[in-house]
C-alpha cells in the first residue's frame, strides 16, 4: 500500500484504468516491453467484474464459479509478477485533457500524469426500466453475481428475469451453490432465433461459446427451475418493496412471489471515461449501444487515449485480453520499445473469438418494452423522472439528452446517468424519430464517482509537490 | 432546409442565451418581426448552466438601477412566460469574516441608501445567527437583500425562448453567424445555411461576441472564462439563503431538494473556439475549503457532479449594453462578467425599447462599448 505522496507514482508511460482481463493483459504486455505502467482499479484485488476477487477464491467457491472464472487467476498472478505498479482501491474521478489523472485512494486524492491512457473500464448492465424496477428488493443479475464472487452469498428467494448469456451463467452458478433461482422469466421475444439464423456460421465457428451456453441452460433445467419463455408485460409487484413479478408468457398472465427480483438485459460499454474526454462515439445497431470510435489497435479519437475490452464494445473476456495486448503493443511501438508479441497473431485471435458475437447479439437484443418504457415508468431513479416527463420535454422542444437533463434533472443525480443514459437517449430518438447518432448522449462531468468535499479540500495536486 | 434562401426581419439577434431570448420576447411583444440565430441550441452556454442566482445584492453601483428593473420583471416572469422557471424568492446574504470586511459592507449599504435604494440591509452577528444557525462562529455579520432569489437556468431560458416564439419570434438553432455586413442600408447576416436581412442587429453572443463586434470595427475586449460549480448529494435542510462571502470567492445555496450548489468565481479553462470548458480541480479545491470554513456541516458533503460553462468577461467586470459606436442599427448586450443571468429580463426589455424607439429611459451610458475605444484594458 503506497500511502504517502513521496512514494506514489507521479508520471508514467501508460496508465491503465481497470484491472479486468483487458487491463491486466495490457499491463503485463506493456511492462514486458519496459514501459513504466501504472494500473488503477477500484477493487480490492485484480480481476475486474468477471474475475472479481479471483485471488481470494476458496476451492468450494471455485467449484461454483467454474473454470472460466479461474482462468483469471493466472492473469492476476502474471500481473503481480510484472513490473507494472498496481494500485488497488483507487478510483479515477477525473482526467484532464492533458492526460492528468485525478484519483482517490482510501479517502485521499492524488494525481498521476500519463503519456498514454488505456481505458479498460468494462461494462455496465443495461437498465431494465419496467414498472416497479426502482423498488427496494429489485436488483440486477450482475449484482447477484458480485455477491456470489466476493462474499460467497447466494440469494435464496430470487426470480431472475430478462435475457442474455449472463442470466444463464448466474442461474447455473446459483444452482451449483445449492440455491437455484425460484424461476427464470426469459424475455427473448419469439422469432429471435430465426432473426439470428443468418449469423449461424459465425456461431458454428464459435461453437465453444454455444456449447457452454447450452450446458448452462441444461444445468439450470436439471435443477428443476421453472422457466417461462417469451415473457412480456413485466411488472414488479409490491407496494413499498418488491414482493414478486407479474408477466405474460405464452398468452397467460403469471404472478410469482419472491423476495428479490433480479433483472438483466445484457451489458453495454461503460461510457464514463471516453465520454468525459469527449471521444467520438457511434451507435452500434447490433449491440444497441454507443461504442467509442477506435482504430484496430484501440486508439480513440482523443490523442494517446486507447480503449480495450468491453468498454469499446461487448466482446467478452478472451477478446478483452487480446485487445489489451494489442493496445499495449501499439503504445510500446510508438514509444520505440521492443515488441515481445505479434499484432497479427492477436488480431487473428480476435477474429476467431468474436465469430459468435453477431449470433448472440441478434438473439439477445433487448426486447422493445425495455427500450421504450411506458409513460408512467420511472426512468431516472436518482431524480425520479418518468418516461412520460421526458417525452413531454421533447414535445416542448428539448432536442437532446443534455437539454432534457438541464430541464428535468434526469441524469443529474449521484449515478450521473450511468443507469438511465441510454434509455433517455432512446426515448428522445423515438419521440423525435431521429437516429441515435444525432441524439447523442449526456455530457459526462467529473467527479466520475462521488467525492467527499473534504477530500477535495485536502487534495494535493502534483504541481505543488515540486514536480 | 433550402440553401441560401433570404429571410427578412426587423431585428436579427445573434445568440440564443437569456439575453438574446429576452430581447427577442420583448421586441416581438412590441410588434417587431424578430429572428434569433443560435449556433448551438437555446441555453446551451452560460444561460443554461449558470448557478441560477437572481441577485441584486453587491452589484456595481452603475448596475443597480437596471438590476432593480430586472428584479421587478423576475417577480412577474412566471406569468409572462407561463412557466415557474424554478424561480423562488430567497434572501441573498454576503458574509463578513473580519470586522474590516464588515465595515466595508456597511459603508456600501449607506452609499446605496444615499442613491435611493434600500433593498440591501445590514445584519449583525446575532441576526445572522438567527437566519443561518449553521454558519461558522467566526463570521462577524453581513449584508442581505431579502427579496432576491434563484431560478433554474435552463428551464428559465428555455421557457423564455418558447414565449418569444409564441409572440412571433423565429429562432434558428444549430446555425452559426459567419458574417455580418451592411448591404444598401440593411444588415445582411449569413450562416452556412441562410442569409438574413434586417435594419437592426443585436449582438448577444456572450463569450463569442467580441469577434462579431470587432469585425464591425469596435474595440471589444471580451475574455472567455469558465466559472466552475459543484453540487453535493442531499443534506438535511440547513440554509434558506443564497450565500456569498465578502473576502473570498464563494456562492453557495441549498436547493429545495437538499443538494448544495457551490461555486463562486474560481475559473477553469475555457476554449470558446471548441465550445468547451474544463474543470481545474486544484482551483476548485479552494472553493471546497471556503464552503467548509463557512458551513462546517459541509465537511460531511459528497460531491456528485461538477460543471463549468463558457462566459464572457469584460476587463472592468461590467457588461456592454447599448448602441454600437461604429454603426447605425447595430446594438450590443454581452460580456455579463459572471453575473448576467439576473439581468436578462431587464436588459432584454431595455434593448427592445432602445431598438424600437431609438432611446431608453434607463441609465445605460456606463455600459457603452465606446469605453474601450482608446483603452481596451480599462478596469474599474
Ligand atoms: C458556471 C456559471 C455560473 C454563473 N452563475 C450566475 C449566477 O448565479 N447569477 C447570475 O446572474 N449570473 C451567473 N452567471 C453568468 C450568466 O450565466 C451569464 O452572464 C449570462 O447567462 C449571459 O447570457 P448571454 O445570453 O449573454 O450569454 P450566453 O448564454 O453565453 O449566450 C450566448 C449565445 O450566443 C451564441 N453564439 C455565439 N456566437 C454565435 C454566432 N456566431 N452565431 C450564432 N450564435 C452564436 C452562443 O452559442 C450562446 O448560446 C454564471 C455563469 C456561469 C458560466
Amino acid at each position: 500500500m503506497i500511502r504517502d505522496y513521496e512514494n506514489r507514482p507521479k508520471t508514467c508511460d501508460l496508465a491503465i484504468i481497470g484491472a479486468g482481463p483487458a487491463g491486466m493483459a495490457a499491463a503485463v504486455t506493456a511492462a514486458k516491453a519496459e514501459l513504466t505502467v501504472v494500473i488503477l482499479d477500484e477493487g480490492e484485488g485484480p480481476g475486474g467484474q468477471i474475475y472479481r476477487d479471483v485471488e481470494q477464491s476458496t476451492p468450494p467457491r471455485q467449484r461454483v464459479l467454474g473454470p472460466d472464472y479461474m482462468a483469471g487467476g493466472n492473469l492476476a498472478a502474471e500481473l503481480r509478477a510484472s513490473d507494472a505498479i498496481y494500485l488497488a482501491r483507487s478510483t479515477v474521478w477525473n482526467i484532464s485533457t492533458n492526460r492528468l489523472i485525478d484519483y482517490s485512494c482510501e479517502g485521499t486524492s492524488y494525481q498521476l500524469q500519463a503519456k498514454y491512457i488505456l481505458a479498460a473500464t468494462g461494462t455496465v448492465e443495461r437498465a431494465c426500466p419496467i414498472p416497479g424496477w426502482t423498488k427496494p428488493g429489485v436488483t440486477t443479475v450482475g449484482a447477484l453475481q458480485i455477491l456470489l464472487k466476493s462474499a460467497g452469498i447466494v440469494e435464496e428467494n430470487a426470480i431472475i428475469a430478462g435475457s442474455g448469456p449472463l442470466l444463464w451463467l448466474v442461474a447455473s452458478q446459483m444452482a451449483a451453490a445449492g440455491s437455484p433461482p425460484i424461476a427464470i422469466v426469459e424475455t427473448t421475444p419469439r422469432g429471435r432465433f430465426q432473426a439470428a439464423l443468418p449469423h449461424i456460421l459465425g456461431a458454428v465457428r464459435g461453437h465453444r461459446y454455444l456449447r457452454k451456453g447450452l450446458s448452462l441452460i441444461r444445468k439450470v433445467r436439471a435443477a428443476n427451475v421453472p422457466i417461462y419463455t417469451g415473457a412480456t408485460e413485466l411488472e414488479v409487484l409490491g407496494e413499498f418493496e418488491a414482493t414478486g413479478l407479474r408477466f405474460v408468457s405464452k398468452g397467460r398472465q403469471h404472478s410469482l412471489s419472491a423476495r428479490r427480483v433480479a433483472l438483466h438485459q445484457g451489458v453495454v460499454p461503460n461510457p464514463q471515461i471516453t465520454r468525459l474526454l469527449g471521444c467520438d462515439h457511434r451507435w452500434d445497431k447490433m449491440q444497441h449501444c454507443f461504442r467509442p470510435v477506435t482504430n484496430k489497435r484501440g486508439l480513440t479519437s482523443f490523442e494517446n487515449v486507447y480503449v480495450a475490452g468491453d468498454g469499446g464494445g461487448i466482446m467478452g473476456a478472451v477478446s478483452a485480453a487480446l485487445q489489451g495486448r494489442l493496445a499495449s503493443l501499439d503504445i510500446a511501438r510508438k514509444l520505440g520499445k521492443a515488441l515481445a508479441d505479434r499484432p497479427a497473431r492477436l488480431e487473428a485471435g480476435l477474429t476467431k473469438d468474436g465469430a459468435v458475437r453477431p449470433f448472440l447479439e441478434a438473439l439477445y437484443a433487448p426486447a422493445p418494452e425495455f427500450i421504450s418504457p411506458s409513460d408512467d415508468v420511472k426512468v431516472c431513479r436518482c431524480e425520479e423522472i418518468t418516461a412520460g416527463a421526458i417525452r413531454k420535454a421533447v414535445d416542448l422542444g428539448a432536442p437532446g439528452p443534455n437539454q432534457v437533463k438541464s430541464y428535468l434533472r434526469s441524469g443529474m443525480g449521484p449515478c450521473q446517468g450511468r443507469v438511465c443514459g441510454l434509455v433517455v437517449a432512446a426515448i428522445i430518438a423515438e419521440r423525435r424519430d431521429v437516429c441515435m447518432d444525432d441524439i447523442g448522449y449526456f455530457r459526462i462531468r467529473p467527479p466520475l464517482k462521488p467525492l467527499h468535499l473534504s477530500e477535495l479540500a485536502g487534495f494535493h495536486p502534483l504541481g505543488e509537490l515540486g514536480q | 432546409m433550402i440553401a441560401s434562401s433570404k429571410i427578412s426581419a426587423d431585428l436579427i439577434i445573434i445568440g440564443g442565451g437569456i439575453h438574446g431570448c429576452c430581447a427577442a420576447m420583448f421586441a416581438a411583444q412590441r410588434g417587431m418581426d424578430v429572428v434569433v440565430i443560435e449556433k448551438d441550441t437555446v441555453g446551451r452556454h452560460a444561460s443554461g448552466v449558470n448557478a441560477g442566482g437572481v441577485r441584486r445584492l453587491g452589484r456595481d453601483f452603475v448596475e443597480v438601477p437596471i438590476s432593480q428593473h430586472s428584479m421587478d420583471l423576475w417577480y412577474k416572469l412566471s406569468d409572462l412566460v407561463d412557466d415557474d422557471c424554478g424561480f423562488q424568492i430567497a434572501p441573498q446574504i454576503r458574509l463578513a469574516e473580519t470586522t474590516e470586511e464588515m465595515e466595508r459592507l456597511k459603508q456600501r449599504v449607506t452609499q446605496l441608501q444615499g442613491m435611493g435604494f434600500d433593498h440591501e440591509i445590514v445584519m449583525d452577528q446575532a441576526e445572522l445567527r438567527r437566519r443561518l444557525p449553521a454558519v461558522s462562529d467566526h463570521v462577524v455579520g453581513g449584508i442581505g437583500s431579502l427579496r432576491d432569489g434563484f431560478a433554474q437556468p435552463y428551464q428559465t431560458t428555455f421557457a423564455i425562448s418558447r414565449r418569444a416564439k409564441r409572440d412571433g419570434a423565429r429562432i434558428f438553432e444549430n446555425e452559426a453567424v459567419r458574417q455580418v455586413a451592411k448591404v444598401s442600408q440593411l444588415w445582411e447576416v449569413s450562416t452556412d445555411q441562410n442569409t438574413y436581412s434586417a435594419p437592426n442587429v443585436l449582438n448577444c453572443a456572450g463569450a463569442w461576441a467580441g469577434r462579431i463586434a470587432e469585425s464591425l470595427g469596435e474595440t471589444a475586449p471580451v475574455e472567455a472564462v469558465a466559472p466552475m460549480m459543484l453540487v453535493t448529494s442531499r443534506l438535511p435542510h440547513f440554509c434558506d439563503a443564497v450565500i456569498g462571502v465578502a473576502g473570498r470567492p464563494l456562492s453557495f445555496k441549498q436547493m429545495p431538494n437538499g443538494t448544495v450548489v457551490v461555486g463562486g468565481g474560481r475559473l477553469g479553462r475555457a476554449d470558446p473556439s471548441k465550445n468547451l470548458s474544463e474543470m481545474i480541480f486544484p482551483e476548485l479545491r479552494l472553493t471546497a475549503a471556503t464552503a467548509m470554513d463557512i458551513f462546517p456541516i459541509m465537511a460531511k458533503a459528497t460531491i456528485v457532479r461538477s460543471w463549468s460553462g463558457v462566459e464572457g468577461r469584460m476587463p472592468d467586470r461590467i457588461p456592454v449594453i447599448g448602441p454600437s459606436g461604429t454603426h447605425k442599427g447595430l446594438y450590443h448586450a454581452f460580456g455579463f462578467s459572471l453575473h448576467g443571468f439576473q439581468m436578462g429580463p431587464g436588459v432584454g426589455d431595455i434593448m427592445a425599447e432602445l431598438i424600437a424607439n431609438g432611446s431608453t429611459q434607463w441609465p445605460i451610458s456606463a455600459f457603452s462599448i465606446e469605453r474601450f475605444k482608446d483603452n481596451p484594458a480599462e478596469r474599474r
